[in-house]
């Protein structure tokens, strides 16, 4: 009997396309080849993990962490976990190891899988909590060599018996996905089987990927954005090219590295988009394999995509929205494009075919199209919960009187005549001001329309005097900054006076996350 | 007159536009309609104009078309004193 559940997605591809390359890196070898792994040789690999998992100890329905630069060692690594039944929990090897200790020893890893280099500090980590999980330490992720190597070290003292990949049910975790909590503390959404293929089978519908695309793998594998990639590529027998987290950051080299890989289906939050349209220097280089362009995770500044757009005219350009707990729920085509005259952000679109949505007003009743309320998302997307949080995932949802579970995803649209979602802000980035309700992303996209204004982030301040005030963090081009009076001015063309921000910041550039989205924490600490 | 509009220069650079070179700001510079005077700010600049050259300003006269330049402001007190 074959395997069942997201696995199964690589069983099925190594059988049709075998010698097909399933994973390139960025990354060169020492010989100066770029590193790969065809499906066969990634399906074996991976049943090599799920073997060495149970000669661990591992059983099904365990987590295990990973906890690596993104390499063809971790994708195998997912694989061999999947097939082994388990839940995989990736953190992110750039963010604080105590943070990383956290997740692990949150969901209470059963394994993980180490690079060299995070080890010491992390197994300090987690001894001061109390337990370290068996690690399997790899000198180097790259290429699945370090992966290999250890699995070796392994076999030698003792061989892994072979065993058969798991038979997951629908319900089963797949994987954690840690975001950030309100708390402080990251919470952990799982995910399952059925929610992550319901999704990439909307995925397949949807996108017409195709064995001979070169999909990129620009989010690390603790984003939600990477279940696209990996999957939906994967299952199509396509060739996923990771890119590695330094030169997903720096415009000039990554679009050098688009043309020179000849990517054809990109996928990734809108922040970089905009600064491979700026800086990339696209003008010079030869796109002409790109045909989609995908982006989700944050409103992409009209300006910013127009000029993309302008570059690169070729592809289709989608915007797909959904927090984590669902992943993508709604996804628009951008059509045609973008109007010089446009500076609205496009809809977030109509719901993914898979999933139902519907707006409710505060008290959780339905709104008619044209009303402002919380969008809630219901279906085989939505998320089982937060890890060990019951009172948080009760919160989460709201139960209809059929008893169906809808995420309310806390963002707040509208309904357009033609069924299409308008987002028009997040429920805790609304602020009361002078009576009026102001949304501060809204101040943002004015700003965004200065011809001098780079980047733009609004934040709003408790204060004493008048409630709140609201900052605004602005970058800039360089040595062209606008006066105060200019930017007042301009503030006051177009906004209404009770959006205008009260104090405005310069800074170098607006702070990230590590998913490469506006940190407003850490612009909340400059003040 | 001078006098007048450099203490109302002053005090606007000093409370509204903190860091702002006084070159930018000029007696046309739009306060009101500039978005640099909101409405609180309006309130406390009419209170400061009071106190300091001991008039008073109507509520109907704090407004767009009666204060909306360093120019407009300096003609309404200088009007009263």
């Amino acid at each position: 009997m074959s395997a069942t559940g997201l696995h199964a997605v690589l069983g099925q591809a190594a059988e049709r396309h075998p010698d097909a390359v399933a994973i390139e890196e960025s990354s060169l070898d020492e010989r100066g080849q770029v590193r790969s792994i065809t499906y066969r040789e990634l399906d074996r690999l991976s049943d090599r993990v799920r073997d060495r998992l149970r000669a661990l100890g591992v059983r099904d329905g365990d987590r295990v962490g990973l906890y690596t630069r993104k390499s063809i060692d971790g994708v195998a690594w997912i694989f061999g976990a999947l097939k082994a039944g388990t839940a995989y929990v990736p953190v992110d090897p750039t963010a604080p190891p105590p943070r990383n200790a956290y997740v692990m020893d949150n969901c209470t890893v059963a394994a993980a899988l180490v690079e060299r280099r995070f080890e010491e500090r992390f197994r300090a980590e987690m001894q001061a909590l109390g337990r370290v999980p068996p690690l399997l330490v790899i000198d180097e992720a790259g290429g699945g060599e370090g992966l290999r190597a250890a699995l070796d070290r392994e076999d030698r003292s003792a061989a892994a018996p072979a065993s058969t990949s798991a038979q997951s049910a629908p319900g089963d975790l797949a994987y954690i996905l840690y975001t950030s909590g309100s708390t402080g503390k990251p919470k952990g959404v799982m995910l399952s089987h059925e929610n992550a293929l319901s999704f990439v089978d909307w995925c397949s519908e949807t996108f017409s990927v195709m064995p001979s695309d070169r999909c990129s793998s620009h989010a690390p594998f603790h984003f939600d954005l990477s279940i696209l990639d990996l999957y939906l590529t994967l299952r199509r027998g396509a060739t996923l090219v990771l890119v590695a987290d330094d030169l997903g950051k720096d415009p000039q080299r990554l679009a050098q590295f688009i043309a020179d890989r000849r990517l054809s289906v990109w996928y990734s939050a809108p922040s970089i988009l905009g600064l491979l349209a700026q800086y990339g220097g696209l003008e010079r280089l030869d796109l002409s394999a790109l045909r989609l362009v995908l982006f989700a995770g944050e409103v992409f500044p009209v300006k910013h995509l127009r000029l993309l757009q302008g570059l690169v005219p070729r592809p289709r350009y989608f915007n797909l929205y959904g927090p984590t707990e669902t992943n993508v729920c709604t996804f628009y085509e951008i059509p045609g494009r973008v109007p010089d005259d446009r500076t609205e952000p496009y809809p977030i679109g109509g719901v993914c075919s898979h999933l139902q949505a519907r707006v409710v007003d505060p008290d959780g009743h339905s709104l008619p199209p044209g009303k402002e309320g919380e969008l809630c998302i219901a279906g085989p997307g939505v998320m089982q919960g937060y890890w060990s949080l019951p009172e948080q995932t009760e919160r989460a949802f709201l139960t209809d009187r059929e008893g169906g579970r809808w995420y309310r995803t806390g963002d707040v649209v509208t309904e357009a005549p033609d069924g299409t979602y308008v987002f028009l802000g997040r429920r805790d980035r609304m602020v009361k001001r002078r009576g009026y309700r102001v949304e501060l992303g809204e101040i943002e996209s004015a700003l965004y329309r200065h011809p001098l204004v780079r980047e733009a982030a609004v934040i709003a301040l408790a204060d004493t005097e008048s409630g709140v005030r609201v900052k605004a963090f602005l970058s800039c081009r360089e040595g062209a900054r606008p006066t105060l009076i200019q930017l007042k001015g301009f503030c006051a063309e177009n906004l209404p006076a009770y959006m205008v921000p009260d104090l405005f910041a310069f800074v170098d550039a607006l702070p990230k996350t590590s998913t490469d989205k506006v940190d407003y924490q850490r612009l909340k600490e400059l003040t | 007159m001078n006098h007048i509009s450099d203490a109302i220069k002053e005090y606007i650079l000093s409370e509204f536009l903190p860091g702002e070179d006084p070159a930018n700001l000029t007696a046309t510079t739009p306060l009101i309609t500039g978005a640099i005077l909101d409405s609180l700010a309006t309130i406390k600049l009419v209170a400061f104009l009071e106190e300091r050259f001991k008039i008073t300003i109507q509520a109907h006269e704090a407004d767009a078309d009666h204060m909306d330049t360093i120019a407009e402001i300096t003609k309404l007190v200088t009007s009263k004193m």
